[in-house]
């Protein structure tokens, strides 16, 4: 008995639904095995891993504030990913657009209009762009891996914030604690669920998805730039510039990034800080593929990993256990979902013996000769 | 002199842990795979080859420990990409990411622990010659191990047959297979052969260069090791070069202390990521050099039954 | 042949079954040693699977093969070479970058590869009148040459079986005599020859005995010496090879596409260079550009269709506007329409369905309002051309992959056509397409021309070009000849015209890098 991985005439679209929860599924499986392997009582782990989190209304508010970030900065670096643009540099993207839009808020320190959070939302934007702009410009003109570029971007964006929050942003009321002053109320995003800390900028993250579906299904750039990533050699027949899509690609990432960036500032951070991101800017990538690189998928991905990242938090407390396992359930999702992506295309067949023909006990087959 | 002599030593010891990791992704580019989980391979052998160090006391062990934990993630990129078809690229980030939360996990019990590390070289009587003395016998051990290594690879590739076909297989997959030979096992190897050595790379920080274990630690080496093979337009010697030259990149933010310039500490820590990235644009433009030396099937995957 | 022969090869009931298709439904083949035996079909018959399988790259599901009378497994490409079992393959299985000798050396095995072979390399090459020089890199050399690199790998294996998969659609006809000699010469000496083709003149001029496949079945076997061509179609094809309807040229105005002076430098250092070509297509005509492939045709087609849009605005004239700056989606606008060569991954987009496949080029169309997409006006769109042109698809959402390769260049040809151009270029139109789809796709082009529309077409099927063109040129190392009235002129004055006989001595082409330069064998 032999087991082959046999091409399939036509991808599977069941497998193309399936795959995702067949990804959660295993990595579920893993956690269950961890946790006994680490001496804890596997079910008792569970439950404070990834029910606990959410069992009252500010955990759920939690739930969603750590989403929207995911589903911004996820929904930007798809509109990329299906172009073959990849853009690995969200989180740099995110740390700038936190920059730029504290930035805003403190020099407008001492405002008290309402025009100040506005500003702060698009240039925290506009920072995200401008710093996915030079990946999309060493790739279109010196040919540049634009992944490479903009990962090292991200250190350097680290970097930046450190140096201003250490330096010329420093709070000068801070204790010397590298952090900014914190921002007046103008310059916070407001409440949107009483007795949570979520707050209106879920409802840009909300905007986006609805935004990113109504592009990529609906709109002539979108499709163009699905060609783009599908077959290169036919977007450049049907005259789709190449150009443009790498810049598009990298500056929708780079904007939505920015955008995630603004809204940790302006709402649970309330400051800047070294540090702006838990990492969101790389657990979108988990995300954007997870989400089937659509809109809805990223939605229902965004809130699994948002759960990842409370259950870590809640082990940590509740079961001693370090919250780098969030980690770990990260990339451990990642990886089941590309194996388990295989069976879209491909499709497992037992043969019962090494040489009989295929053929016999089976429907009989069109002929050659199309 | 002997200050030149010791900044020398300084630099190929910066730069030995990229030598390690991008000779061996060349290995496993010239076969035609892309494998960017290079930093989640080095930071796995690091943390393997730290614990394994730890545990027994011997660093050696330590080292080898650190090549078969890279070699072991690796194994897992080469089935998903080379048996199951996926994406290269998006396998590669998987492999990071994944590679980058499991050394964080398990390192953790390790963080504040001393060990003895690999010392460099002094043998009483040669090493204190002087120039010649230190730059000549003044070396980590895993440092002479490197330039052997891109000895044996340079031998490899160019002087032998399996060479000859590991180049053939990257630069048309579907000829190598119409001839006859395993295509895939051949990746599979040159995959497990990068791993090694990625992990090796990873090793030689957590226990020659600074022995310790940090979450973290190789701060973005497999990444600039990546840049470093289309650098170095996939030539062994080229490689060698880049590597040290980013070591001494990576030495300027201390040696300007030492000088006295006068820069903020977070400037000197963005040159390294800033100078790769100046690189990489300035090789990446010379599109015909790229094209005649890049293999030709890379990153692509490679069906048999085409 | 008495029947105490012993045949070389026996294939014996061999089954070779795909999801979708059976390629080889229970093939019989005997060829005898020192014979030349073709094996003809149409494009789809399952030729090229059954020699996969002699040479091992395949495995039946069923049947024996048997090798001078014995039983054997051809488990893989080297033990068809132990038994003397060579190929020369169709798309050709060499490495670019590495030179003669490393090509050749990857091929034999390693006890047969010493310090001698470049000279054994030379010494068999210059025998059998294919000179060779194993220190150059295969980049550097023509399509023909590199075809020479295939066969003395097999000859230097002394083989007792050759396998020939189409061979002569990389040469003029000049070569293909040469190539023919030196197969005659090598039957002679006691070789078998298997030779795959679907060119019944070339097989009724060299080959002993033919097996016809169709459908994956053999319906007949002869000596194609004593058969017509129209008796060997009927073989192959089930019924007689169609005729398309001429009309005679209605030819207007002085160009409805016109070439002035086209120098492109090739970007790619494998490409060849276009130097000074001329060229103007009026409406109503159809021009035909015939070359052996490697000559500059894929070149002149990216600087035509405006994939590669460099050079002078008015090294191409479309319409009377000048279009040489302006990219694809322009130059449609100005009505340019172009199928190309490569259907799959170029022409259409393999994962999408034909309605998202009539997007890519025909959004003119009335399929997008304010920058979104009509979907049900593409299906309309995608659904009249699958009808009009009788593609036999699963309907508008079949993926284009799905589909043979003949339905899918004539959904191709229809999509582009319906879009009512007043240009229309195409790129090898029938490679790779069964007999039906071909015929009807010829006589779509006869139909626009007599529409008025102009049409270039660029083929390596000479026999194509002179059925349905008005005129024909050559290309040649990246330079145009200039185009003759078809009824003027023959095979043998257009194959002088392939090797490049128009070209004045001292303009001969230099690929676009040196052989001594950016590689290093370092």
């Amino acid at each position: 008995m032999r087991i082959r991985l046999e091409p399939r005439p036509e991808p599977s679209r069941l497998a193309g639904w399936l795959s995702p929860l067949a990804a959660a599924a295993a990595t579920l499986v893993v956690g269950f095995l961890l946790f006994s392997a680490l001496g804890k009582n596997p079910w008792q782990a569970f439950h404070v891993f990834f029910v606990k989190p959410v069992a009252t209304l500010y955990g759920l508010g939690e739930l969603l504030l750590k989403a929207g970030p995911l589903m911004l900065c996820a929904v930007g670096l798809a509109a990329g990913y299906r172009a073959n643009v990849w853009n690995i540099g969200a989180e740099g993207q995110l740390t700038m657009g936190a920059i730029f839009g504290g930035g805003v808020a403190l020099a407008f320190h001492d405002s008290t209009s309402p025009l100040v959070l506005p500003a702060m939302i698009v240039a925290g934007a506009l920072g995200g762009m401008a710093w996915a702009a030079v990946p999309a410009f060493l790739r279109t003109r010196f040919n540049a891996n634009e992944i490479l570029v903009s990962l090292m971007l991200v250190y350097v964006a680290t970097y930046t914030l450190s140096l201003l929050v250490h330096g010329p942003w420093r709070d000068p009321e801070g204790f010397n604690f590298p952090q900014s002053k914190l921002f007046n109320d103008v310059a916070l995003l407001p409440n949107l669920l009483p007795e949570t800390r979520l707050n209106r900028g879920f409802l840009l993250a909300l905007a986006a998805i609805a935004a990113g579906w109504v592009f990529m299904s609906k709109s002539l750039v979108g499709y163009q730039m699905r060609v783009a990533g599908l077959a290169p050699a036919a977007a450049n027949y049907a005259g789709i510039s190449a150009t443009r899509t790498v810049w598009f690609g990298m500056l929708a990432g780079g904007a939505c990034a920015g955008l995630a960036g603004v809204n940790e500032i302006a709402g649970p951070l309330g400051q800047l800080q070294p540090s702006v991101s838990p990492g969101y800017g790389f657990a979108a990538i988990i995300v954007a593929f997870v989400g089937r690189l659509h809109p809805l998928g990223i939605l229902f991905a965004s809130l699994l990993m948002s759960l990842l990242y409370l259950g870590g938090e809640s082990a940590q407390m509740g079961l001693a256990l370090p919250s780098a396992v969030t980690g770990l359930f990260q990339g451990a999702l990642l990886f089941f979902l590309l194996a388990s992506d295989v069976f879209i295309n491909y499709r497992l067949r037992v043969l019962r013996s090494p040489r009989s023909p295929s053929a016999s006990g089976r429907s009989p087959l069109p002929r050659a000769g199309r | 002199m002997d200050h030149i002599a010791e900044l020398l030593v300084l630099t190929l010891a910066a730069g030995t842990p990229l030598v390690f990791a991008a000779l061996g992704e060349l290995v496993t580019e010239k076969s035609g795979v892309l494998n960017l989980g290079v930093e989640g391979m080095m930071l796995v052998g690091a943390v393997a080859a730290f614990a394994v160090a730890a545990t027994t006391r011997n660093p050696w062990l330590g080292v080898a420990a650190g090549m078969l934990a890279g070699a072991a993630l690796s194994l897992v990129f080469a089935v998903i990409t080379l048996s199951l078809m996926a994406n290269q690229v998006a396998s590669g980030l998987a492999l990071s990411l994944f590679g980058v939360g499991l050394s964080a996990f398990v390192g953790l019990p390790y963080v504040s622990i001393v060990i003895d590390g690999l010392k460099p070289l002094s043998i009483s009587g040669l090493s204190d010659l002087p120039l010649v003395g230190k730059l000549l016998f003044g070396h980590n051990p895993l440092v002479y191990l490197s330039f052997l290594l891109f000895v044996a690879i340079q031998w490899f590739l160019y002087r032998t047959r399996p060479g000859l076909v590991v180049r053939a297989v990257g630069e048309s997959p579907q000829s190598a297979h119409a001839i006859g030979y395993p295509v895939v096992r051949i990746r599979y190897l040159a995959v497990l052969f990068g791993g090694a050595c990625s992990g090796l790379g990873g090793a030689y920080l957590a226990v020659a260069y600074t022995p310790l274990w940090v979450e973290g630690m190789t701060a973005g080496r497999g990444w600039i090791a990546l840049a470093l093979v289309v650098f170095a337009t996939w030539k062994p010697w080229r490689v060698l070069a880049g590597a040290y030259l980013f070591g001494g990149v990576t030495l300027a933010q201390f040696q300007a202390q030492a000088l006295g310039v006068e820069m903020p500490s977070q400037v000197l820590s963005m040159l390294p990521y800033l100078a790769t990235i100046v690189v990489l644009a300035l090789i990446s433009r010379d599109a015909i050099t790229i094209r005649l030396n890049a293999p030709a099937s890379l990153g692509k995957p490679f069906h048999p039954g085409s | 042949m008495p029947d105490a022969v012993v045949p070389r090869l026996r294939l014996s009931g061999i089954i070779k079954a795909y999801p979708s298709v059976v390629a080889n439904d229970g093939i019989d083949l005997d060829v005898l040693p020192g014979e030349i035996h073709a094996v003809l079909g149409e494009n789809g018959a399952g030729k090229s699977t059954l020699m996969k399988i002699i040479y091992g790259v395949i495995k039946p599901d069923a049947g024996t093969i048997q090798w001078n009378g014995k039983p054997v497994s051809v488990a893989n490409p080297a033990r068809a070479r132990k038994l003397g079992i060579g190929m020369v393959f169709q798309h050709f299985s060499l490495f670019e970058t590495l030179t003669v000798a490393e090509n050749i050396a990857l091929a034999l095995d390693p006890g047969r590869t010493g310090s001698d072979l470049p000279a054994r390399i030379r010494q068999v090459s210059e025998k059998y009148g294919l000179p060779l020089d194993p220190d150059r890199h295969v980049h550097s050399m023509s399509v023909g040459e590199r075809q020479r690199v295939e066969i003395v790998r097999c000859l230097l294996q002394d083989p007792q079986l050759l396998i020939m998969d189409e061979p002569t659609s990389v040469l003029t006809p000049q070569a293909v005599e040469k190539l023919f000699e030196t197969l005659r010469r090598l039957a002679a000496e006691g070789c078998s020859i298997l030779y795959i083709s679907h060119k019944l003149d070339e097989i009724r001029a060299l080959c002993h005995r033919a097996t016809v496949l169709r459908g994956g079945q053999v319906t007949g076997e002869c000596d194609p010496r004593h058969e017509s061509a129209a008796a060997l179609a009927r073989m192959m094809i089930g019924g007689d090879l169609p005729h398309p309807r001429h009309r005679e040229a209605k030819v207007a105005g002085d160009g409805a596409l016109v070439v002035a002076h086209l120098t492109l430098p090739a970007d790619d250092p494998f490409g060849t260079s276009l130097h000074d070509v001329n060229l103007a297509v009026r409406a109503g005509e159809i021009v035909g550009i015939a070359g052996v492939s490697g000559n500059g045709q894929k070149e002149l087609m990216a600087a035509l269709s405006g994939e590669c849009p460099q050079g002078d605005r008015g090294a191409v004239v479309i319409n009377g506007t000048p279009a040489g700056r302006l990219d694809a989606a322009q130059r449609r606008a100005l009505g340019l329409a172009f199928v190309p060569e490569e259907r799959l991954g170029r022409g259409a987009v393999p994962e999408m369905s034909l309605a998202e496949n009539a997007l890519l080029t025909a959004y003119r169309q009335g399929l997008v309002a304010h920058g979104f997409v009509r979907a049900e006006a593409v299906r309309d769109y995608a659904a009249a051309t699958i009808a009009e042109y009788k593609v036999k698809a699963g309907g508008p959402g079949a993926a284009a992959r799905s589909l043979s390769g003949g339905n899918l260049q004539k959904y191709i040809v229809g999509r582009e056509i319906r879009q009512r151009p007043k240009v229309l270029i195409a790129a090898q139109p029938t490679w790779g397409v069964d007999v039906g789809a071909a015929a009807q796709i010829r006589q779509a082009l006869l139909d626009l021309r007599d529409a008025g529309v102009a049409v270039l077409v660029v083929s390596e099927e000479l026999d194509e070009l002179f059925e349905i063109c008005d005129r024909l040129a050559v290309i040649a190392q990246g330079r145009l000849s200039e185009p003759l009235p078809t009824a003027g002129t023959n095979a043998a004055q257009i194959g002088m015209l392939m090797s490049g006989s128009f070209i004045a001595p001292g303009a001969h082409s230099e690929r676009q890098f040196s052989p001594a330069g950016a590689i290093d064998a370092d």
